[in-house]
C-alpha cells in the first residue's frame, strides 16, 4: 500500500502491474516455443493472433501447446491466491493447500470417485475435489482447535501433516489394490500439466473465477483479520462471515487446481512469501500480485520441467517441489 | 467526520450486564455510565473481568444479561459496521503482521468509512496523516511496525484507533509490559486525546499508580462485580485498595499533583499482597 496510500507519482502506480503483466506474457509466449520442436515466439503470436490451421506449427500450438499454457496460468494463479489467503488469515506464514491438507483431501476424494468408482465425468471433478477439500480442512482445523492452546500455526501445520500422512497412505494403498486404473491417476497424483483434458477446465473454471472474485473482494478485510479477530471486530467488519467467504475461495481455487492438474506443493507456499518481499502486506496488492506471480511462476516451472532432461519430461508438481524447496528456505533466510 | 464534542453527557453505558466465554460468566451484572470526553479507567485483580467488561463493551463478546447502549441503541444490536464509525477498540497485546508499515497500519483504521466501491479518499489520507501527527509516529510512517520499540509499537496502534475517527475509544490494557516512563507518555497522549479533542476513553489499565494519576473516573471490579467507581479522590482509599486487591498500602497525596498516590505497606510484620 506504499502505492494505495497516497500515491506520490501518479504515473508510476500502474508501472508496476504493467511490468507485471508484460512478462507474464513473455513466460506465456516462451513456454508455448519451448518443446518437443521449439518454434520461434514470431510464429507463436502469429498463431494465437492469425491462426491458419494449413500451417502444422500453428496446429501445434493451439491444440497442444496453448492449453497447457492456460493450464499452468489457471493453476499456478489459483494456487499462489489459496496461499495468500490461508497466510493471512490463519496468521500462519506455513499456510497452505499442501500443508495444511487440502490438496490431499481433494486428490483423495478424486482418487476415490474416479478410481473406485469409475466415474471420470469432468463436470464432477471439481465438485469431488472442493468437498474432499473442505472435508480435509475441517478436519485440519478441529484437530489444532482441539489440541492444547488451540489452533496455532504450529498446531495447525501439524494437524495439515498428519491427515497428509494419513491420507497420503489411503493414496497409495488404493494406488496398489488397483494398479490398472491408476496408471492413468499416477502421473495426475504428482501433479502434472501434461495430457489433461480441456473439458475439465471447463468445468473448473467458474470455480475458479468464483474463487478469484471473493478473494479480491475480500482482500482489503483479510489484511486486517492478518491483525486479530478483536481488531478486526473492532474496524466493523463482520469476522464469521469473512471467514466463511475466504474459506469458500481457498476451497473453490484449491480444488478448481487440482481438477485440472492434481497436486501441486509449494506454490501456495513460495508465491505469496516472495510477492510479499514487493507488495508489502495489504492483502489488496498481494492477492492480485499473487494470482500473476503465481501464474509466471508455474509457467516457468513447466518449461524447466520439459527442458530439464529433454526429451524426458519430469512431472511439472515435482519440478515444483524441487524449485520451490530451496527458494522457500532462501526466503526463510532472507526475510521471514 | 461528525464528532460532536459532548463533553460531560455519557453516550456509552451499561445496563445491568453479564457476560463471559462459553458457558462461563465473568462479569456479572455491571452498570456504568461512560462519561463523555473523559479518561475512564478500569482497575482490578487478573481475571477479575476487566477485560471482558471491555471486550462486551466493543462487542467482540455477547452479553448474557443487560445490555450495553451506544447513543441510546444496544451496540449488540447496531450493524457493526455503524458501530465502528463511533466507537474504536484497541485490543489487548496487538500483533502487526510481519513487514506492515506504520502508514499501511493507520490506514486499516479507516476500514468502517470506506466501501468496495470506495476503497480510498483524500479523507482518508487527511484522516490518516492528523492521526499519525497526534500519535506522534509521523516521522516512522514508511518503517515496519515491527522495527519499533513497544512504546513507539503500541502509539502507532493508538494512530490507528484515532484514524477511525470515533468519539469513543476502548483501549485494553495499552501499556502492558512498557517501561514506566513509556506508560506515562502514553496516558498523556490519551489524556490529551480525551480533554483537547472531547473524546471519551475507556482504558483498562494494570499499573494502580499510574491509573489514579490519568483517571477522571476510576472503577475498581473485583470477581466479576463493579466494587467501587468515582473520581480518583474518593475512590481511591487504601480501604479500597484492600478490599478489591487485598493490598495493604497507604494512600498519599502526589507533593506535585495533589492526585493520590499508593505506597505499599512493606514494613516488617506485613506481607505484600497478603491474601
Amino acid at each position: 500500500m506504499t502505492t494505495g496510500v497516497l500515491p506520490r507519482h501518479r504515473s508510476l502506480v500502474w508501472a508496476g502491474p504493467a511490468a507485471g503483466i508484460a512478462l507474464l506474457l513473455l513466460a506465456f509466449g516462451w513456454h508455448i516455443s519451448v518443446g518437443a520442436k521449439t518454434i520461434p515466439l514470431p510464429t507463436v503470436a502469429e498463431a494465437l493472433v492469425a491462426y491458419d490451421s494449413s500451417v502444422f506449427d500453428h496446429v501445434v500450438i493451439v491444440d497442444l501447446r496453448l492449453p497447457r499454457a492456460v493450464f499452468a496460468v489457471l493453476v499456478g494463479a489459483a494456487l499462489s491466491v489459496a496461499g495468500a489467503l490461508m497466510q493471512g488469515v490463519t496468521r500462519n506464514p506455513l499456510a497452505e493447500p499442501g500443508l495444511l491438507g487440502l490438496l490431499i483431501g481433494a486428490s483423495f476424494a478424486v482418487v476415490i470417485v474416479v478410481g473406485v468408482f469409475d466415474l471420470a465425468s469432468p463436470a464432477l471433478m471439481p465438485l469431488v475435489a472442493a468437498l474432499g477439500a473442505l472435508v480435509a480442512a475441517v478436519a485440519v482445523w478441529g484437530i489444532a482447535t482441539a489440541a492444547p492452546g488451540g489452533a496455532t500455526p504450529l498446531t495447525l501445520v501439524l494437524a495439515g501433516a498428519a491427515v497428509t500422512a494419513f491420507l497420503g497412505a489411503l493414496v497409495t494403498v488404493a494406488n496398489l489394490l488397483d494398479e490398472q486404473t491408476f496408471e492413468e491417476l499416477r502421473v495426475w497424483l504428482t501433479g502434472s500439466l501434461a495430457g489433461r483434458r480441456i473439458e475439465v477446465m471447463w468445468w473448473a473454471l467458474p470455480w475458479l473465477a468464483s474463487g478469484l472474485a471473493v478473494a479480491l473482494a475480500t482482500a482489503r478485510q483479510v489484511t486486517a483479520l492478518a491483525m486479530g479477530e478483536e481488531t478486526a471486530v473492532g474496524l466493523g467488519m463482520n469476522v464469521g462471515r469473512l471467514k466463511a467467504l475466504v474459506l469458500f475461495a481457498v476451497i473453490a481455487l484449491t480444488a478448481s487446481a487440482v481438477a485440472i492438474a492434481g497436486p501441486m506443493g509449494f506454490v501456495g507456499l513460495v508465491v505469496p512469501h516472495a510477492v510479499r518481499l514487493f507488495v508489502g502486506q495489504d492483502y489488496r496488492l498481494v492477492v492480485p500480485w499473487s494470482a500473476i506471480a503465481g501464474a509466471g511462476y508455474l509457467l516457468l516451472v513447466d518449461i524447466a520441467a520439459r527442458m530439464a532432461l529433454a526429451p524426458v519430461e519430469i512431472s511439472t508438481g515435482l519440478v515444483t517441489a524441487l524449485l520451490g524447496a530451496p527458494i522457500f528456505v532462501w526466503l526463510v533466510r532472507a526475510r521471514l | 467526520m461528525s464528532r460532536s464534542a459532548t463533553t460531560g453527557s455519557c453516550r456509552l453505558s451499561v445496563e445491568q450486564v453479564s457476560s463471559g466465554y462459553g458457558g462461563t460468566t465473568i462479569v456479572q451484572d455491571v452498570s456504568l455510565d461512560v462519561p463523555g470526553g473523559a479518561l475512564t479507567i478500569l482497575v482490578g485483580p487478573n481475571g477479575c473481568g476487566k477485560s471482558t467488561l471491555l471486550k462486551t463493551m466493543a462487542r467482540v463478546l455477547p452479553t448474557s444479561r443487560g445490555r450495553i447502549l451506544l447513543d441510546g441503541r444496544p451496540v449488540h444490536e447496531t450493524p457493526t459496521r455503524e458501530v465502528a464509525r463511533r466507537l474504536a477498540l484497541l485490543p489487548q497485546g496487538p500483533v502487526a503482521p510481519e513487514g506492515l508499515r506504520v502508514r499501511e497500519l493507520v490506514a486499516q483504521g479507516r476500514y468502517p468509512h470506506q466501501s468496495l466501491m470506495r476503497q480510498w479518499s483524500r479523507e482518508d489520507a487527511r484522516a490518516v496523516e492528523q492521526a499519525m501527527e497526534a500519535a506522534d509516529v509521523a516521522q516512522f510512517a514508511d518503517r515496519p511496525v515491527s522495527d519499533l520499540s513497544g512504546g513507539q509499537r503500541q502509539r502507532c496502534w493508538i494512530a490507528m484507533v484515532l484514524a477511525q475517527e470515533t468519539d469513543i475509544i476502548l483501549l485494553d490494557e495499552p501499556t502492558t509490559f512498557l517501561d514506566l516512563k513509556v506508560q506515562v507518555e502514553l496516558l498523556q497522549l490519551l489524556r490529551r486525546i480525551a480533554h483537547e479533542e472531547g473524546r471519551t476513553l475507556v482504558i483498562v489499565l494494570h499499573e494502580l499508580n499510574v491509573a489514579a494519576a490519568f483517571a477522571d473516573l476510576l472503577v475498581m471490579m473485583k470477581g466479576g462485580r463493579l466494587v467501587a467507581q468515582g473520581p480518583v479522590g474518593t475512590a481511591f482509599t487504601s480501604e479500597a485498595l484492600r478490599q478489591v486487591f487485598g493490598l495493604e498500602a497507604n494512600v498519599v497525596p502526589d507533593p506535585v499533583s495533589g492526585r493520590p498516590v499508593c505506597v505499599p505497606v512493606v514494613s516488617a510484620g506485613f506481607a505484600l499482597a497478603a491474601q
